[in-house]
């Protein structure tokens, strides 16, 4: 029997109160929080500060971890060394080559959609941030970097690594930010199939090794090995990073959705570093971001459209699907019920292009 | 170890079960990772219910909610009910032997649970998947072992 100390006997009854008047004050207190927080934002702040506060032990328990890591770098032999850095000469050489033709394709790109001046490149700054080894919860995906504000950082910002999109920053603190993986069941990223160009939206499995895609039609072209990469909505991402590879189709002739997965290309599990992106908002190939209530993209004056294309079916499903993925993305992470909203209108939303595109081809 | 008020064990120990609670565990692991910081708050207090009791819930819950709450005060709240159910049932739980406090425990923790579930649900969060159920068994079960250590780190009159 395990021991309790104290005496027994003395009355409960002190300063404070009885226990169920602390409880139910506690309770108040808690509830408007909660509500201050979920209507308001008002505890942004206050997030924050307690994010600095809790930062000493964060780091304080990863740092056993850390130090391994250290001590195991520092021991490294010189042979690993050698065969690291002949391996990253290669795969300089290789980047070197394949960037070569960049500037001119980039120029011929300019040229060929009528623009004056240069493209500026997308990304306009780039911060390596460490992943703190601590566990944040253990069945939503999330993790903790060691930057914050007082290098820039902003909510929903996004976050990449060498192979692909990790996720965005949601709760930023002084030195610290969690990071919402893709891979979070309540992280819903708009993504487009680099193949046809079919827009939908990938939400996290909540397993750090697949994402599903919900909101696909039975009789959508998607195949196994298909790449995803950001459709360039939401607001978050600009077009075009890669995202992840079908690995899974399955249609059910009874289902009117399909049941796809995907893989990640990220190496989500066993990163340790990740990069923090800061896009430039007048390129052209910025992300979408709603000014005005006007959906609007990179630079207007050096674009060939003054005016939105008029609303044709098709280009009304679009706009549809940019307004959903406008909403879900940037401010909304925390709002599932904004999520669940980008997730209905985008299950509409690419029936259409397909019904209208192939009606003759019936799903076998 | 001792002190003439068990405030100074009961930060000693919170700070121990914060972490626990964050130490990266491989993935199973962390599937059955019993809630420490809860079994702490409960056995804080069952023991002490003047000292620490439903404000060291409440505080402990804030912290829990800086790390991996979806929204602030959802800890609190359910660690503060939880530390009012020990409070409330301290006599009657310690007169108890270690099986029956764990099935107590147990029921405590499945409340505790319960009203993450809830809020959860309603602030637009949900995480349905059974396993969210797993740390609840395991608390119960590590109670006696939990409850054993906890002791050690105050002796009142000593």
């Amino acid at each position: 029997m395990a021991g309790f100390a104290t005496g027994a006997g003395r009355p409960l009854q002190g300063r404070g109160g009885s226990p169920g008047f602390r409880f139910a004050l506690y309770a108040i207190l808690s509830i408007a929080f909660m509500v201050l927080d979920q209507r308001f934002d008002w505890l942004e702040r206050a997030h924050s500060v307690m994010q600095a506060a809790t930062y000493p032990i964060e780091l304080a328990v990863s740092s056993p971890v850390a130090a391994w890591h250290w001590v195991q770098n520092s021991f490294a032999t010189r042979d690993s060394l050698e065969a690291e850095n002949k391996l990253l000469r290669t795969q300089l050489r290789d980047l070197e080559v394949r960037s070569m033709r960049y500037d001119a394709l980039a120029q011929q790109n300019a040229a060929l959609i009528g623009l004056r001046q240069s493209l500026p490149p997308v990304a306009s700054r780039w911060l390596p941030a460490e992943i703190v080894n601590i566990q944040l919860d253990s069945l939503r995906q999330r993790v903790l970097i060691d930057r914050g504000t007082v290098n820039g950082v902003t909510a929903s910002q996004a976050v990449l690594d060498d192979h692909g999109v990790v996720g965005q920053t949601m709760h930023v603190g002084p030195w610290s930010a969690q990071v919402i993986l893709i891979t979070d069941p309540e992280h819903a990223l708009p993504v487009s199939i680099a193949r046809t160009g079919l827009r939908t939206i990938a939400v996290g499995a909540g397993d750090s090794t697949s994402l599903g895609l919900p909101y696909l039609p039975a009789n959508a072209d998607v195949r196994v090995g298909d790449v995803l990469v950001t459709s360039g909505l939401g607001g978050v991402f600009p077009p075009g990073y890669p995202v992840a590879r079908i690995i899974e189709v399955h249609k059910d002739a009874v289902q009117p959705l399909a049941h796809v997965r995907a893989a990640p290309f990220a190496h989500i599990d066993t990163d340790t570093e990740v990069m923090l992106v800061w896009f430039r908002h007048d390129s052209p190939a910025a992300p979408l971001s709603e000014r005005n209530g006007e959906l609007t993209t990179g630079d207007r004056n050096i674009q060939p459209l003054p005016t939105p294309a008029k609303p044709t079916p098709p280009a009304q499903a679009e706009t549809a699907a940019k307004g959903a993925g406008a909403k879900e993305s940037p401010a909304a992470i925390h709002n599932a019920a904004a999520a669940k909203k980008a997730g209905t209108t985008a299950r509409s939303t690419p029936a259409k292009p397909t019904a209208t595109k192939k009606p003759e081809k019936p799903p076998t | 170890m001792s002190g003439s008020s068990p405030r100074v064990a009961m930060l000693k120990t919170v700070v121990g079960a914060l972490i626990l609670t964050l130490l990266p565990l491989p993935s199973w692991l962390e599937i059955i990772r019993p809630g420490f910081l809860a079994l702490t708050v409960l056995y804080w207090s069952i023991a002490a219910p003047r000292a620490g009791g439903i404000t060291l819930g409440w505080i402990c819950g804030l912290l829990l909610d800086a790390f991996e709450g979806p929204i602030l005060g959802e800890h609190a709240l359910a660690l503060a009910f939880l530390a009012y159910i020990g409070v409330r049932e301290h006599q009657r739980i310690r007169s108890k032997p270690i099986f029956q406090q764990s099935l107590i425990v147990f029921a405590a923790l499945a409340f505790y649970e319960v009203v993450l579930f809830a809020i959860d649900g309603w602030s637009g969060h949900p995480l349905t998947t059974p396993l969210r159920w797993m740390p609840t068994l395991t608390g119960a079960l590590v109670w006696p072992a939990a409850a054993a250590i906890l002791a050690r780190s105050y002796r009142p009159g000593a």
